[in-house]
């Protein structure tokens, strides 16, 4: 059945027992995003490690969020990409994960690009199939990257 | 149960009704409420439209644009005798009932005194509408310095309407409210609070989305002054609605938009307006549209109202009773069929709606999953979205029966027992 390739185990086990969730301090950002399609919601916290260096380690990344299977997994499998690795890497799991969102089904032609930075995150290629769960996929990374960017500009402030 | 409709020849009548999905799957529409399908009749009718007299309107001379103007005017006469109202000319054509609510709110708004709203003027609608019921007048309030209030809603999935004279008061300008949920369902008790705005002399907007095309709708029998309603969910093309208004009082009221059609005598200082309808319908109208609607209109008359009526209400008490036999399930809204359309909305333990609906979409059966428009009322029962099925003249007990089986299947995939996974 296609609807297997979109909810795998992977997601489900997210689902489930989701990764890093709860809202912690210390946070330099937080902000609040919604899905109004489907009425998903996470509010999510960036920690970034202090100092001046331009590519920081992303410290922590603590989440609340309210919703469909595939955005509250997502945004578990986000947190395992993103925290403890530098700002750098970070981002290049998100590009990844944008472009994998961005094949329409035809995971196949990115899969070589995306697959060394996305691990458990590949599990979402089936989502990319359902035009309608993509936005809840992409959820949790637009709240990180939107979060980061305030994180990083408080840094450049202080 | 027996239904009043030969519904086996009604779907007949729909083409899309015979589609299969995901290769092999009959088609289960049950999202009615989100927008009706078309009888072949409504189809041909735009199709002849095209096809034979295709003409702008009111300004040709020639053939074409005679026949054309002749289709969108009939389309007037047959929405004003579907909805008896006392003059053709009390039919408005809007895009939907989002712009004829727009309409209303700033057309209202705009008036000169008495009519206007102005500073310390009070707008009441209700926690239970649609969000284009909301929008308008949150947008028109805010600009005038009127002030927006609300009927709550009680646990049943009714308006709370125990403190009506506090909520409606001396100063209250406007009262618009929704007559069938699109949400809950619920049928709401427009006399009572029509009477109460009379009293403190208040206009009366009604949003009919959700009640044209189920319930038999006669405006004067209603009382309102201004009642909105869609083409689209009443059998009929997307991009056509009607704002039905009181002779007397759309003279009085101020032009909404703009533009060709809705003018006398224009000169570079100054216009004057074109008498009613086409006062309100700047620009080419939504032809085909209209066309296409008034098909519809015929349609459901054919059919009679009261016997779709009565076969929803059928529909609505069955599948009422075996929803809510589903282990964890919880119907947002009135538990009975009475004064209740035939719009379902429903939580399945604590599974998203948006899984609820995937899993269903899979096994051919269309659902609505969110907010519906209507996020307070989620907000209301603290629920952030809910699965809504919502049935229509076409629908029957054995899609009643899948969906029910596709629910429980829902269940085993998330490997739930009770919904909690």
């Amino acid at each position: 059945m296609k609807l297997e390739s979109m909810y795998q185990e992977i997601i489900l086990d997210h689902y489930r027992r989701p990764h890093h969730k709860g809202l912690r301090e210390p946070f330099d950002a937080e902000v609040h995003h919604v899905n109004p399609t489907c009425g998903d919601e996470v509010t999510l916290r960036v920690r970034l490690a202090d100092g001046c260096s331009e590519n920081p380690t992303v410290q922590d990344v603590s989440y609340d969020s309210l919703g469909c299977s595939i955005s509250m997994a997502s945004v578990s499998v986000m947190t395992d990409l993103v925290v403890g690795k530098s700002l750098d890497e970070a981002t290049r799991a998100y590009d990844a994960f944008l472009t994998l969102m961005r094949t329409k089904g035809d995971s196949a032609s990115v899969m070589d690009e995306v697959e060394d930075v996305l691990e458990d995150a590949v599990a979402f290629e089936g989502v990319s199939k359902y035009p309608a769960r993509i936005k809840c996929a992409l959820l949790g990374w637009m709240a990180w990257k939107d979060a980061t960017a305030r994180a990083v500009t408080t840094k450049e402030m202080a | 149960m027996s239904s009043p409709l030969d519904v086996e020849r009604v779907r007949k009548d729909f083409p899309v009704l015979e589609r299969v999905v995901h290769d092999d799957k009959p088609l289960v529409y049950l999202d009615s409420a989100a927008t009706s399908q078309k009888p072949r009749q409504v189809l041909d009718a735009i199709d002849d439209y095209y096809c034979l007299h295709n003409s702008n309107v009111h300004r040709g001379i020639h053939t074409l644009a005679e026949e054309a103007t002749a289709l969108y005017e009939g389309a007037r006469d047959k929405v004003a005798g579907f909805i008896n109202a006392a003059d053709r000319s009390e039919v408005v054509f809007t895009k939907n009932s989002t712009e004829a609510l727009n309409l209303a709110a700033n057309v209202i708004a705009w008036a000169e005194s008495p009519l206007g709203l102005r500073d310390g003027d009070e707008v009441v609608i209700t926690e239970m509408e649609h969000h284009s019921n909301i929008v308008p007048w949150q947008m028109v309030t805010r600009r005038t310095g009127a002030t927006l209030s609300w009927f709550g809603i009680t646990d049943d999935g009714r308006l709370d309407l125990s403190d009506i004279d506090r909520v409606i008061t001396e100063r209250t300008k406007v009262v618009s409210f929704v007559l069938v949920s699109n949400i809950l369902g619920t049928v709401n008790p427009a006399e009572q609070i029509v009477r109460r705005a009379r009293e403190v002399g208040a206009l009366v907007v009604v949003d009919a989305s959700q009640a044209a095309p189920h319930l038999p709708l006669d405006v004067q029998a209603l009382g309102a002054d201004l009642v909105a309603f869609t083409g689209h969910k009443m059998c009929g093309p997307t991009g056509i609605g009607v704002l039905w208004g009181r002779r007397d009082l759309l003279e009085e009221l101020p032009p909404f938009m703009g533009g060709g059609e809705m003018i006398e005598m224009v000169t570079m200082g100054s216009s004057t307006y074109a008498d009613l309808p086409h006062k309100f319908e700047a620009g080419t109208p939504p032809i085909a549209q209209a066309v296409g609607l008034g098909a519809a209109v015929d349609y459901l008359s054919a059919l009679g109202m009261d016997k779709v009526a009565e076969h929803e209400h059928m529909i609505t008490a069955y599948a009422l009773d075996r929803l809510q036999a589903v282990d964890g399930l919880r119907v947002i809204g009135p538990r009975t069929a009475q004064d209740r359309g035939a719009a379902i909305s429903f939580v399945l333990g604590d599974l998203h709606p948006h899984d609820v609906g995937q899993v269903l979409d899979e096994l051919g059966i269309a659902v609505r999953v969110g907010h519906h428009c209507a996020r307070p009322v989620c907000q209301r029962f603290g629920v952030p979205a809910t699965t809504r099925a919502s049935f229509y003249l076409y629908s029957t007990t054995a899609e009643v029966d899948a969906l029910v089986d596709g629910l429980e299947h829902v269940k085993r995939f998330f490997g739930a027992p009770g919904g909690r996974p």
